[in-house]
This record gives structure tokens, C-alpha cells and sequence, in this order.
């Protein structure tokens, strides 16, 4: 966003081309291809002709929340990154794949991030906020599947934990290799400090935005999936 | 259709609407204010009138994207003032329709290959 600061009212929001040097921006490319085929390859199995849609809905919303930044301190502000929700809506497989198109999306169309960058975004935003928030709804599975206000509850911790741990993803990337000779104590106070903040947003809109999904369409959440008393007619035989 | 398949469809439709509500509309009431990551980035920096940082910071490595020169740079149409909303509407659909193919692809591939 410094480079290409306009007036108007969005500023971009994703690391720029530069921050990283180029053996750490390949390093990160690397894990972040690798992790995608992973989820691609489960995605697979897991992909019907109900949630096929419902990812790219998700994967549509997380982009236009991601516009809303909203204030957390003076000066300062903060938006969503979306693992937490699409690890709860989709599952986690689905989920960095949603997050991988909307960062995708955003930096070739948008010019928001780098291009070299954007491996490490798809490792902290795609891979590490999705499956650290995931990690949250499976260590709360009990409060998760024993009513809506537990899944609201878990949505919200999910969000906030996963994305203290996307900024904790740009600071080990940044220590790896980080462009500035900025002190790594001072990023890293910093990093956790106002994603701490932000994360309290995120997890806000996750749990609201789970918790209307759920009210409308329990059967869509994939948090809650095998535990809602769902009644399926099946015949002897069929197995999907 | 079936009446589930109508209800099914209706929910989708209603997400889609939502997300372009927020994209489009919403999105004029977006703090300017830098982000998590671009407030650490700034962090030592002072800035000047213009885009000249003065200090020591991270945010003076940051160079150029090589799609700055896009349409839609910036959320923005052609850089217009006021078309962020525009530019949004334009992203949700976009993300929909890469997302639609790319999921799509992936459940192909599953019912033919099993």
C-alpha cells in the first residue's frame, strides 16, 4: 500500500513485494504450492454438489469482508483474513483453497501484495490461520457440537487464535529473511499486539457470520457435520 | 427442482447478495487507516506530505506490485475516486467465478476418476 497509496477510501493490505529477500520468497512459494496441492488432493474427496458451491460463496465472501477494514486503535486498523470461518463453513482442506483464490485474486487484479510475496500470504493467511483456527473448532469439538452458542463461542476463539498465528507466520518470515535491519523483538510486539486487536474482530465476524449460517443452514456447516440430528433417507447400498 | 433444491439454491443466492452488499457497499465505510501488517511495517517511519516515509522502517523495501498498473489497482476503476464499491462488486464476482470453476474442477475429477 505505500508504494500505491490513492486517495481513495480501501487501501491495499497484503505484504508487499520487497519485504522478503528472494531466497525466503521462494522458500515460501514452495510451501505454500505444496500445502495447496495437499488441500487440493483432500478438497477432492470431500467436494459434492452441495459444497462445491457453498466454497465459492465462501470464497466470495471472505473477499468482500476482507474490504471492511475496521478501526482498532487510533491510526491503526485491522481486517478479517477468513481461515477461522472457511475451517468452520467448509472445512479446512476447502477452506485454504477459498482463501488461496481470494489472495490470488487480490494481488493480480487488485495489486493488493506482492507478487513474490504471495507465497508467504497464502502460507500465513491460507494455510496457517485456516489450520490453527480449524485446530480450535477440533480441541473444542465438545463446546462446538453441544449448541449454536458453543459454535458461536468456538467461531470466535478460532478467529482470534488463528489470527494472532498468521502474525506470528510473517514474523518467523521475516526473521528468515526480512529486508530491514528492524529489530525482531520490536516486530514481534508489535505483530502480536495489534493482531491480538484485530483478532478480536475476526472473531467477531466469524462468529456472527457462523452463527447465521448455522440458524439458517445447519446442514452447510462443516464444523457440524455427523453431529446434527439430520434425518437421511437411505436406501441399503448407497454409500454416498 | 425440487422444493430442497429451491431452498438449497435461495441460500446460495442470499450469500451472493450479502457478499456483494458488503463489497459494494459497505466497503465506502472501510477505515483508511494502515492495517496490522502495514502499521508494523511503518513503524519508525514518518509520513511526509506525498509518499515520502522519513526514518527507518520496513515499509521503504516495499517496491512496486508488477500489476500496479492494473484497472482495478488500488480497488479502484482506472483509479476513480468513489468506484470502490464498483471495483468490490467486480472482485466478489470474479472470486465466484474462479472459485465456481476451480471447485468444480476438483468435484469432476472425483465422481469420473472413482
Amino acid at each position: 500500500m505505500v508504494a500505491g497509496r490513492t486517495s481513495d477510501v480501501v487501501v491495499a493490505m497484503h505484504m508487499s513485494d520487497g519485504l522478503l529477500d528472494a531466497p525466503t520468497v521462494a522458500v515460501f512459494w514452495a510451501v505454500a504450492v505444496v500445502g495447496l496441492a495437499i488441500c487440493a488432493a483432500r478438497a477432492r474427496r470431500e467436494l459434492d454438489e452441495r459444497t462445491a458451491p457453498m466454497a465459492g460463496l465462501v470464497t466470495a465472501f471472505v473477499f468482500a469482508v476482507q474490504m471492511i477494514n475496521f478501526p482498532i486503535l487510533p491510526g491503526a486498523s485491522g481486517h478479517l483474513l477468513g481461515g477461522a470461518l472457511v475451517a468452520v463453513l467448509v472445512g479446512p482442506w476447502v477452506g485454504a483453497l477459498c482463501v488461496a483464490v481470494v489472495l490470488v485474486v487480490q494481488a493480480l487484479l487488485f495489486a493488493d501484495g506482492g507478487l513474490t510475496t504471495l507465497g508467504a500470504s497464502i502460507v500465513n493467511m491460507a494455510l496457517i490461520s485456516t489450520f490453527v483456527g480449524y485446530g480450535v473448532i477440533v480441541a473444542l469439538r465438545g463446546l462446538t457440537r453441544r449448541s449454536r452458542g458453543g459454535l458461536v463461542a468456538a467461531a470466535f476463539l478460532a478467529g482470534l487464535v488463528g489470527t494472532v498465528a498468521a502474525a506470528l507466520g510473517f514474523v518467523v518470515e521475516y526473521a528468515i529473511g526480512g529486508a530491514a535491519p528492524v529489530d525482531l523483538g520490536t516486530v514481534l510486539g508489535l505483530m502480536v499486539g495489534l493482531h491480538a486487536l484485530i483478532g478480536i474482530g475476526e472473531g467477531l465476524i466469524t462468529a456472527a457470520t457462523v452463527g447465521a449460517v448455522a440458524a439458517i443452514r445447519p446442514d452447510l456447516v462443516y464444523a457440524l457435520r455427523g453431529s446434527a440430528p439430520v434425518l437421511e433417507l437411505r436406501t441399503t447400498g448407497s454409500t454416498s | 427442482m425440487t422444493a430442497t433444491d429451491r431452498r438449497l439454491l435461495g441460500f446460495f443466492a442470499g450469500f451472493l447478495v450479502v457478499a456483494l452488499v458488503v463489497a459494494g457497499g459497505l466497503s465506502y465505510l472501510a477505515s483508511p487507516d494502515p492495517d496490522g501488517l502495514d502499521t508494523v511495517t511503518l513503524h519508525g517511519c514518518e509520513t511526509g506530505e506525498g509518499e515520502e516515509l522519513s526514518g527507518t522502517c520496513i515499509a521503504q523495501h516495499a517496491t512496486d506490485s508488477a500489476t500496479a498498473g492494473s484497472p482495478l489497482a488500488d480497488y479502484a476503476i482506472g483509479g476513480a475516486e468513489g468506484s470502490t464499491g464498483l471495483a468490490g462488486v467486480i472482485g466478489v464476482l470474479v472470486c465466484v467465478a474462479v472459485a465456481g470453476v476451480l471447485f468444480r474442477l476438483l468435484r469432476r475429477r472425483t465422481t469420473t476418476g472413482s
